[in-house]
């Protein structure tokens, strides 16, 4: 049991804890988390003739994410412009995902099993791309695919090829893109997870006459998972959202969702189905960070118990 | 016995991709930064040594505007981060566990959980009412938006500070008669000082960078220099984006290299 004047300290101490917080609250909730909700009122409003809206409760904004009206008899029609720019938003997330997991698993695994000393440089070598400016790191690899650029140009001095490989402003630009800049947010965490991993654990799989595949598939990945749930995550989420990649490398043709929503609140002029878009990407990142919560909790207890 | 450990860890083919991923990591950086230096004019054959770009880039006056205020605007927010994540820090460690810590937490972290589109699409709808409402255009707006998404960057490392810090030294000061204002200002701030520095530097290069939140959020004339390098692009990117590529390049490693050198645990 608690006395008096513990519990009054306690709620001193929580009550302090709570003042000293509240100037970052206010901050994010006037700078990031309020605005937020306004979205969602915009997206049940109609859209003003000159962007912005007009003050009308609508559902077409929501209607509008997957049906468009057919011009001439006003039924709604399926969207496939929408479609493709969903399913390719889905695609290419997915793709780099799986691929920067791919390659930055052996690069993680690599760092973790450097000497100590050597560890914290190659993981520096990490961090650096990881804090540069997105922008400039696309532009570094448009530098590299672009039609005269430096894979062109060996690939057809080694006569390799004859044409030069158009792929800038495809959905393959936007993919190895994506996954060049997005490559450190897998690296990290797949670093801390080996990082804490038992090496005695392989002697004994080794022991006991396991293949090196039987290790790394039974033994390696069950530990790690967490790390790469949180890659995948890391990665993910701002893969579905990106807009500046897309925005480059793709051309303005290999829209994503990104670049979507950007065109209503420009040349579309329909700033709810903006909004109705905005909610739309926020509840997909939310359930993937809720998936990855309920498997980080599942894990820890499963160690627990 | 890490010898041993190092054969044993050893998975076929892990190696040779680590290394194509080091070298595919770095090699489009080092190309950009190269041919900011190629006095050719077109940006495919290197021609010769020159800074004739850099000069030329800073010579126009859109991008010493930018270049301006950018910095500004990360001076400020990141100031204005780091002094909000600092008072929060303190809230939130080194005491009992209380009601509403986690929502603190979830709030605190919020930037790095919604997709940067997102909150771009919320505060240019948010401020343009605000803009409708008070006639106020100026460069407000960016700091706030600047500031917020900065929050949790700046909060990070003072936090991991905060933790690591010995209490002993406080309930010493406390001992000796010390007011808490004294023992805040004198013992506790000193020691957290490390901590303040490297989450304003995380900040002012979380700031530095943003593109899309500044390009929503911005009214005409206010471009940053990312802004400003976005809408360069037409169909081939200059070279002078290139030389302002690689100056920013360089502030980010050398801010990077010192918030390292301010948080390396002294083995």
């Amino acid at each position: 049991m608690q006395s008096e004047a513990e519990t009054r300290q306690t709620a001193r101490s929580a009550r302090a804890g709570w003042l000293l917080s509240t100037p970052a609250l206010v901050l994010l909730a006037v700078g990031a988390i309020g605005p937020l909700l306004i979205v969602v009122v915009y997206s049940f409003l109609l859209p003003g003739k000159y962007g912005n809206v007009e003050w009308g409760f609508s559902l077409d904004a929501w209607r509008g994410i997957l049906f468009t009206k057919d011009i001439f008899d006003d039924t709604l029609v399926l969207a496939d412009a929408h479609l493709s720019i969903f399913w390719r938003s889905v695609k290419l997330s997915l793709l780099t995902t799986l691929f920067t997991f791919a390659v930055g698993f052996p690069t993680a695994w690599f760092i973790a099993t450097r000497p100590q000393k050597q560890r914290a440089l190659w993981l520096f070598l990490i961090t650096i791309p990881f804090w540069t400016n997105l922008l400039i790191r696309t532009f570094a690899i448009n530098e590299i695919i672009r039609n005269e650029g430096l894979l062109n140009t060996i690939l057809l001095s080694l006569g390799l090829i004859e044409k030069p490989l158009e792929i800038i402003y495809t959905d393959t630009a936007v993919f190895i893109g994506m996954t060049y800049v997005y490559l450190p947010l897998m690296v990290l965490p797949l670093f801390a997870a080996i990082d804490r991993f038992d090496m005695r654990l392989l002697e004994a799989g080794y022991d006991l006459y396991a293949t090196r595949w039987q290790v790394l598939r039974r033994i390696i990945l069950p530990i790690v998972k967490p790390g790469i749930i949180a890659g995948s995550i890391l990665v993910f989420v701002p893969a579905l959202g990106a807009y500046v990649t897309p925005r480059i490398l793709g051309g303005g043709k290999q829209m994503m969702i990104g670049n979507f929503i950007e065109l209503q609140f420009g040349q579309g002029r329909n700033w709810p189905l903006g909004a109705s878009l905005s909610v739309t990407l926020l509840v997909i990142v939310t359930a993937a960070l809720l998936v990855y919560v309920r498997f980080a909790n599942r894990d820890r207890g499963a160690h627990h118990g | 016995m890490a010898e041993r450990n190092f054969s044993i860890a050893r998975l076929p083919g892990f190696t040779p991709t680590a290394i194509m991923v080091f070298v595919a990591l770095y090699l489009p950086i080092v190309m950009l930064v190269a041919f900011s230096f190629n006095s050719g004019k077109s940006v495919a054959d290197f021609e010769g040594f020159t800074l004739q770009w850099f000069v030329k880039a800073w010579q126009n006056d859109h991008v010493k505007d930018a270049t301006l205020r950018s910095l500004l605007i990360a001076v400020v927010a990141g100031i204005i981060a780091t002094a909000v994540a600092t008072a929060a820090a303190l809230g939130t460690t080194r005491r009992k566990q209380f009601k509403g810590q986690t929502f603190i937490y979830v709030v605190i972290n919020q930037p790095l959980m919604v997709p940067e589109i997102v909150t771009a699409v919320a505060l240019l709808i948010f401020f343009a009412q605000i803009k409708v409402l008070t006639g106020y255009q100026g460069l407000g707006y960016l700091i706030t938006a600047h500031a917020a998404f900065c929050i949790p960057f700046a909060y990070l490392p003072i936090r991991a500070r905060l933790e690591g810090m010995d209490l002993t030294l406080e309930a010493a000061a406390a001992d000796l008669y010390a007011s808490p204002w004294q023992t805040f200002r004198f013992v506790t701030l000193p020691l957290l000082l490390p901590g303040m520095i490297a989450g304003f530097m995380l900040a002012f290069v979380t700031s530095l960078d943003d593109v899309v939140i500044t390009l929503f959020v911005k009214s005409a004339g206010q471009d940053t220099l990312p802004t400003y390098m976005l809408g360069q692009i037409r169909r081939q990117i200059t070279t002078e984006v290139y030389a302002i590529s690689t100056v920013l390049l360089g502030l980010t490693v050398v801010l990077l290299t010192a918030f390292f050198v301010l948080t390396r645990k002294k083995d």
